[in-house]
């Protein structure tokens, strides 16, 4: 192909070239230019290899239906690989490359895969590769992936920035043609809040495309009319290079911005792309429709190319593709790109038109340009290499004749782009008068489709289709449609063409051709969506836009089946690929999630804490000091100071619900297996919660401030689940109980001062605010201390004497820089887990969802004098097997050894097989008590079993470690430490 | 004809009009030994094992649309038995060890690709969890390894491991773990069970139950009645609906999941990665597509197509997990229905209605299963007596309380 600019006319600003390049090659273009036409211009025809035979192909379309020309876009951590050089609008410095080849596009040495056709047909993969079976991870398979996959990702961090947006109107119009621009005017004149969504840099669609006529004025000129009005009305948003690509539940949209693709670096502090989801409660489908090609040997050279794309260059780009052209068509259309071609200069070689009775008009625009007009005849084939020479045809006499030309304009009829129709479930309708699926009458609530998209393909429908629906959206009269000029797009379907040479392809990318239709016909995949999963058409990145409706009719044909009985594949969302990047939006990196910090957050990272995750949570793991040389040393210290002297924990991460209401009492008897209906008032209760299916679900200490009035704790991990089956419990088992529920976490700031020298301390801090004395263990208290009310809780999880404190979350940080500054020592996750473990309460790894209440110990805490949430499913006979793994301590027999969750327990010398596992290990921790390391864990009847040797197994990690099975509370078991 | 490379070769040089049709495509007689409802991974490897090792022939797979149009066509296709629980992970390996030697029994390239599944975590609890899982594994035969935060980085550098929000620590491995070709499974369990006589009937949906009392002897269908002293339901994402057909409700829930594909790019990533720290786990397929999904929906649905959250939410985890796939580009997204079990472990059982047999809850992880599950369902049905590998897999373990509660969950299937 030889492509050139034409002198004159076009959308492009020929003030302002472009450089880019293209395989390193430098080139220029104009603003308004996309790749392609940029390319064209140049002159370049071949611009990609095709999937599986490495064809030499070239622009086909001018739109994002384009199935060949893919490029590698921009270079380093900013390369986009397969990307359709049709909707890539240059900017200076652009850098394209072609991909999938190798060494060069010009030679590519896959290429030889095409003359090894005949073996790889469709499916070719299923019936081969077989043996010897070790052959296939080794050998074939990463053969085969090297060759697949068109270009490449970057591979590294993308370095841009992306944003989600919502947006809410009355009426969406998705497409800025004519049926678009029509339907916008007349819902935006209205006043009604109107979005207008196209894919293209610039409005218009056809109309820019063709030479059309509206109201005596040139389509494109009208269009720009419409769009200045549209740009003047308050409620009309007006949103270009925006790809609507979803329809989802809700009337909700999906739609990509390309907020800074067509520059070369998005400016500071802009995204690169902008998701949208638009909330619409009309919409007005305006989507158009795709040229299909035609199915004809040697049908992907370069320089075969959509009729229509050709009038695309012409008008809109002012680019002739090629300098001898003939025209292959089904239809009026084609005609309109001879003249197009006339118009522009460029010399005809021939028209082909498959019909036998030519319209007056057209013979006499052949005769009048000298123009030699083949009637009743096809187009059997391609000659060239990587360019097109010539093509071959057959007349209607049936007569062999050869045409040198290098460019070929196929017009095969037109596709209603009825993808955002179905994909709520909407089947389209097959519509034989213009041989097109289009959209069915089950469309997405409040959906309507205009123009090409509901198959009437004629300028003056389109129009009138968008003014009537615009208005019909906003319950406005439709403004009066203006006068068209002729454009007359009839067509009769040429689905194959018989008797043709070389290979057809139906599939341009994925290098489908008719006899792989054929074989899968066959082989028995007749159903559409067998055929497109054995023979992969479809499934390019084009997502069969120009394919499946031929692939179909072929297999139509071979069937006997009509068309509508085969049906069409499902169209899935995205209508076009969108970037991974643009559906995550901002949230990457550190801002993946939110990270929740507590008050007193500042204050522990000024003391050097070190910090760990707990679900959103950043909680200080351990305090290091200089001089420690690791964890365990500073950890040591931590636990020695609790049990020493005082330490302080942060637990303002706890979850905390404030309940009230006369029946909260009732509430927690619901919802604890242990009774709180008795508890008095200033006093608090640990409790256990069962799952509905009785098995335990959190653990905690509830206190009543007042009658009707609780503080609820849950462990971290848990809040939100318990807090969501609270309200569960109020809102739908026991709508009746006048009970409240709230999230108070966020509220409060908790600390755990515990320690021999903690009620000292607390005095100390409190000085006449309150009597820390007075309060017994296990009572709790309300009380206001200057300008804060604090809450006060007499609890341990240490074994020590303990207090949490809360105070309103604005003082949180204050009070625990005062309390250290009253020398208790900050201590972290690891040590309290160290205390918990050394105390053996239960957490985390062994609250897993897989235990009862009795496997941990507490089986006593089920209530039989009331009715709770697990009560009944807690006594099945599962629950209930006395074989059931059972909580135990354990100490390693040889004290130097370390213990570690996720061992399994074995009986020393018994087979390391699943049948002789009897339980695991759950958590271990270094007790600084002890001297040695210690550990929890879940065996079979292990409460009866204290004093035997187990062996832990654990393989993946240092083998095996013997322990001693013990009682899992390892200090202090009478709690004489809790009153010290 | 055998499907090698010589008849590859042989059909090239003849046009390849030699290929008869993969599967026949029967009408359904008004007769059978066993029906079974479905024509999923899990009914077609039913009827190959019935056929092909049970000696049972007369045999008819009832599909209401195109064989493989449920979940088995729809599926990321991962295959693993890195489960916890001796319930689960003894028949997972069963099925494990079939897939290892399932091209060569079948005769048709299902590219069963075992590249390793990495499961990552994120915290010391999570990884005392995967040692505990992997430990498991071990003891039941089935490779598993521990990995560190470095063994992780040298086998998957693309991850974050620099600025994470949850920060890679390590990862559990199953080395024998990968994927399949989901569609040529499809096929190839079809076209073996075809070749012993086995009918398929596509077009034929199961709209009612013949009963004798309490007994099921045949089914209403859209093509007509047809009777069987057994009838082996195998509808996957359907099973509450058929179910209901025979008065019969399931602990089971439907729910939608997600799938998603990118355009296809050269080999990036070489096997299966699981997020510890949000919904994500990704493959690369050989054609290239980045494959990969993340959370259900989280409503109960039968429409086989799920909503924009999710879609954001799973895109969400993979540029947490690997920011270099931020311009690559989702091509297609689409759902299926799961048939999530209250306990998410699968149920193989006789139903309580004399001739009626059960294949339902496989969750999202029934299409590892389909050998395991076609073997143990029709080990049940031919011989009366469940499959000794798949025992744990009964149907009164609800209420008998033997759970199989691999994330320990609880009863509420959105969360497993
Ligand atoms: C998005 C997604 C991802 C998944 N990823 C994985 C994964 O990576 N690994 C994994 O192991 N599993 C995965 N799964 C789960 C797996 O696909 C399913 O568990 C498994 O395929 C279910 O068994 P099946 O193949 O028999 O089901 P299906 O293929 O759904 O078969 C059931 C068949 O029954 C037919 N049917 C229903 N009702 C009737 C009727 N009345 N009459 C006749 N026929 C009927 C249906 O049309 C269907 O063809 C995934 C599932 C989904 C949806």
């Amino acid at each position: 192909m030889s492509g050139y600019r034409l002198p004159g006319g076009g959308a492009i600003d020929r003030t302002r070239p472009l450089g880019f390049s293209f395989d390193g090659r430098p080139f220029q273009g104009y603003a308004g230019d996309t790749l392609a036409s940029a390319l064209l211009a140049e002159g370049v025809g071949l611009v990609a290899r095709s999937f599986k035979y490495h064809r030499p192909r070239g622009v086909v379309t001018a739109g994002s239906e384009e199935p060949n020309a893919l490029v590698e876009l921009r270079t380093g951590a900013r390369r986009e690989p397969n990307t359709k050089a049709t909707t890539v609008e240059i900017y200076d410095g652009l850098k394209a490359a072609s991909q999938n080849r190798w060494p060069s596009l010009g030679f590519d040495v896959g290429a030889v895969n095409s003359l090894l056709s005949p073996v790889f047909v469709a499916g070719f993969y299923y019936k081969t590769f077989m043996w010897p079976a070790a052959f296939w991870e080794k050998v074939y398979e990463p053969a085969i992936r090297k060759a697949a996959g068109l270009g490449r990702g970057a591979g590294l961090p993308d370095p841009d920035l992306y944003e989600k947006a919502n947006a809410f109107c009355d009426v969406l119009v998705i497409g800025g043609g004519p049926a678009g621009l029509a339907a916008a005017l007349a819902a935006g004149r209205s006043g009604a809040r109107t979005i207008l969504a196209d894919e293209d840099f610039l409005f218009g669609g056809r109309l820019n495309a063709e030479r059309l006529e509206i109201a005596e004025k040139a389509g494109a000129d009208w269009a720009a009319e419409a769009v200045a009005e549209l740009a003047s009305l308050p409620h009309v948003t007006l949103m270009p290079r925006t790809t609507v690509f979803g329809v989802y539940d809700g009337e909700t949209y999906a739609a990509l911005e390309r907020v800074a693709d067509h520059l070369a670096v998005p400016p500071p502090h802009q995204p690169r792309q902008r998701l949208w989801r638009i909330q619409a409660r009309q919409s007005v489908l305006a989507a158009g429709a795709i040229e299909r090609p035609l199915v004809f040997g040697g049908n992907d050279r370069p320089g075969v190319m959509s009729a229509a794309a050709v009038r695309a260059y012409l008008n809109r780009f002012a680019v002739a593709p090629g300098r001898r052209a003939a025209v292959f068509t089904t239809g009026d259309d084609g005609w309109k790109t001879v003249a197009d071609l006339i118009e522009a200069g460029v010399e005809i070689a021939a028209v082909i038109d498959a019909r036998t009775g030519i319209a007056h008009d057209h013979e006499a625009l052949a005769a009048a340009h000298d123009i030699r007009l083949f009637a009743g005849a096809v187009v059997t084939g391609t000659r060239g290499g990587r360019a097109l020479h010539a093509v071959q045809i057959r007349d209607a006499g049936g007569g062999t004749r050869t045409i040198a030309c290098d460019l070929l304009a196929v017009a095969g009829g037109w596709n209603p782009n009825v993808a955002l129709s179905t994909h709520l479930g909407g089947k389209p309708e097959w519509r034989a008068d213009i041989a097109g699926f289009v959209p069915g009458p089950a469309l997405p609530p409040g959906m309507a489709v205009a123009g090409a998209c509901a198959g009437r393909m004629n300028l003056g429908d389109c129009l009138a289709d968008g003014f009537r629906l615009g208005a019909a959206a906003t319950g406005t009269t439709p403004p009066e449609a203006p006068e068209t000029g002729p454009d007359a797009t009839t067509a009769t379907p040429l689905w194959r063409i018989a008797g043709t040479r070389g290979k057809c392809f139906v599939d341009f990318q994925h290098d489908v051709t008719d006899r792989d239709v054929a074989l899968a016909a066959r082989e028995g995949f007749r159903s559409v969506e067998h055929l497109k999963r054995y023979t992969t058409l479809g499934m390019a990145t084009d997502q069969g836009k120009t394919a499946n409706l031929n692939g179909h009719a072929l297999m139509a044909a071979l069937t006997g089946r009509g068309i509508a009985e085969t049906g069409t594949t499902r169209f899935r969302p995205p209508y076009v690929p969108v970037a991974i990047g643009a559906l995550a939006g901002p949230h990457r990196g550190p801002d993946f999630k939110p990270t929740r910090l507590t008050a007193a957050h500042g204050f522990s990272a000024e003391m050097g804490a070190v910090f760990t995750e707990a679900g959103q949570w950043l909680r200080p793991q351990y305090y290091p000091r200089p001089g420690e040389s690791d964890w365990l040393e500073s950890v040591t210290r931590e636990v020695k100071a609790v049990r020493g002297d005082v330490g302080i924990c942060d637990v303002s991460t706890l979850g905390r619900i404030e309940i009230q209401g006369p029946d909260a009492r009732h509430l927690l008897d619901l919802a604890y297996c242990n009774m709180f209906s008795t508890l008095a008032v200033g006093r608090a209760r640990y409790g256990v919660m069962l799952r509905e299916d009785g098995f335990v679900m959190d653990d905690g200490t509830t206190a009543r401030l007042g009658p009707e009035h609780f503080v609820m704790s849950t462990t971290t991990a848990n809040a939100a689940r318990v807090m969501q089956h609270l309200d569960f419990l109020r809102q739908v088992l026991r709508p009746e109980w006048d009970v409240q529920c709230a999230s108070a976490t966020e509220h409060w700031a908790m600390f755990a001062v515990a320690g021999p020298r903690s009620r000292a301390l607390l005095q100390d801090l409190l000085g006449d605010a309150f009597d820390v004395a007075g309060l017994p263990h296990m009572g709790a208290a309300e009380f206001r201390w200057g300008r804060a009310r604090v809450r006060l809780f007499r609890l341990s999880f240490s074994g020590e004497r303990a207090y949490e404190i809360a105070v309103p979350a604005r003082f949180g940080q204050a009070l625990m820089r005062r309390i250290c500054d009253l020398g208790a020592t900050p201590y972290g996750t690891e040590a309290l887990g160290v205390m918990r473990i050394e105390k053996g309460h239960v957490s985390g790894p062994e609250l897993n969802g897989q235990t009862t209440a009795a496997d941990l110990g507490l089986g006593r805490m089920m209530s039989k004098k009331k009715d709770f949430i697990g009560r009944v499913l807690a006594g099945r006979p599962g629950l209930c097997d006395p074989a059931r793994p059972a909580l135990v301590g354990l100490k390693p027999v040889d004290r130097g050894r370390r213990l570690r969750g996720g061992g399994h327990f074995l009986r020393p010398g018994a087979a390391p097989v699943i049948a002789n596992a009897e339980g695991h290990v759950t958590s271990a921790a270094y007790s600084p008590g002890l001297g040695h390391w210690i550990a929890l864990g879940l065996l079979a009847h292990g409460p009866s079993r204290h004093g035997e040797t187990m062996l832990v197994h654990d393989p993946l990690r240092d083998g095996d470690t013997l322990v001693e099975i013990c009682d899992p509370v390892f200090l202090d078991p009478e709690g004489s430490r809790l009153h010290a | 004809m055998r499907r090698s490379i010589f008849s590859l070769a042989l059909n090239a040089l003849t046009g390849h009009r030699l290929w008869r049709p993969t599967w026949r495509d029967a009408v359904p007689k008004p007769e059978y030994d066993v029906i079974i409802i479905g024509g999923g991974g899990h009914g077609l490897a039913t009827a190959h094992y019935l056929a092909n090792v049970f000696g049972i022939q007369r045999v008819a797979v009832l599909e209401k649309s195109w064989i493989g149009s449920g979940n088995a066509g729809r599926n990321t296709t991962i295959i693993r038995s890195n489960y916890l629980l001796p319930g689960n992970n003894a028949f997972y390996e069963l099925s494990m060890k079939l897939w290892e030697g399932l091209e060569q029994e079948l005769n048709y390239n299902a590219m069963v690709s075992q590249r390793g599944i990495v499961n990552l975590y994120h915290s010391d609890a999570q990884r005392d969890a995967y040692a505990r899982r992997g430990n498991s594994m071990r003891l039941h035969g089935v490779d598993a390894e521990l990995l560190d935060r470095d063994q992780v980085r040298a086998m998957v550098p693309f991850l974050d491991f620099d600025n994470a929000r949850f920060p890679v620590k390590g990862g559990l491995l199953q080395r024998r773990a990968g994927t399949a070709r989901h569609d040529a499974v499809v096929w190839g369990y079809a076209a073996a069970a075809s070749r012993r006589g086995v009918d398929i009937v596509q077009n034929c949906e199961v709209t009612g139950f013949i009963r004798n009392g309490d007994a099921v002897v045949g089914v209403e269908t859209t093509r007509g009645s047809i009777r069987a002293p057994k009838i082996a339901m195998a509808v996957a994402g359907n099973s509450s609906r058929v179910a209901a057909l025979a008065g019969l409700r399931l602990p089971i829930e439907s729910h939608v999941l997600q799938a998603f594909v990118s355009e296809a790019v050269k080999p990036l990533i070489p096997g299966v990665v699981t997020f510890g720290a949000g919904h994500f786990y990704v493959s690369q397929s050989d054609k290239g597509g980045l494959v990969f999904g993340g959370d259900i929906d989280g409503y109960n649905s039968y429409a086989q197509r799920g909503n924009l959250p999710v879609v954001e939410d799973v895109a969400e985890g993979g540029m947490a997990l690997m920011p270099m796939i931020g311009r690559i580009r989702l091509l297609r997204s689409w759902g299926g229905i799961m048939d999530m079990s209250m306990d998410g472990s699968p149920i193989i059982d006789r139903s309580p209605l004399p001739g009626l047999y059960l294949n339902a809850g496989w969750c999202y992880g029934g299409f590892k299963a389909i050998p395991g599950s076609g073997f143990c369902f029709a080990h049940l049905i031919a011989k009366g007596e469940p499959h000794p590998t798949a025992a744990a897999l009964r149907l009164d373990r609800f209420e008998r309380g033997y759970l199989l509660d691999e994330k320990g969950q609880g009863a509420q299937p959105n969360l497993h």
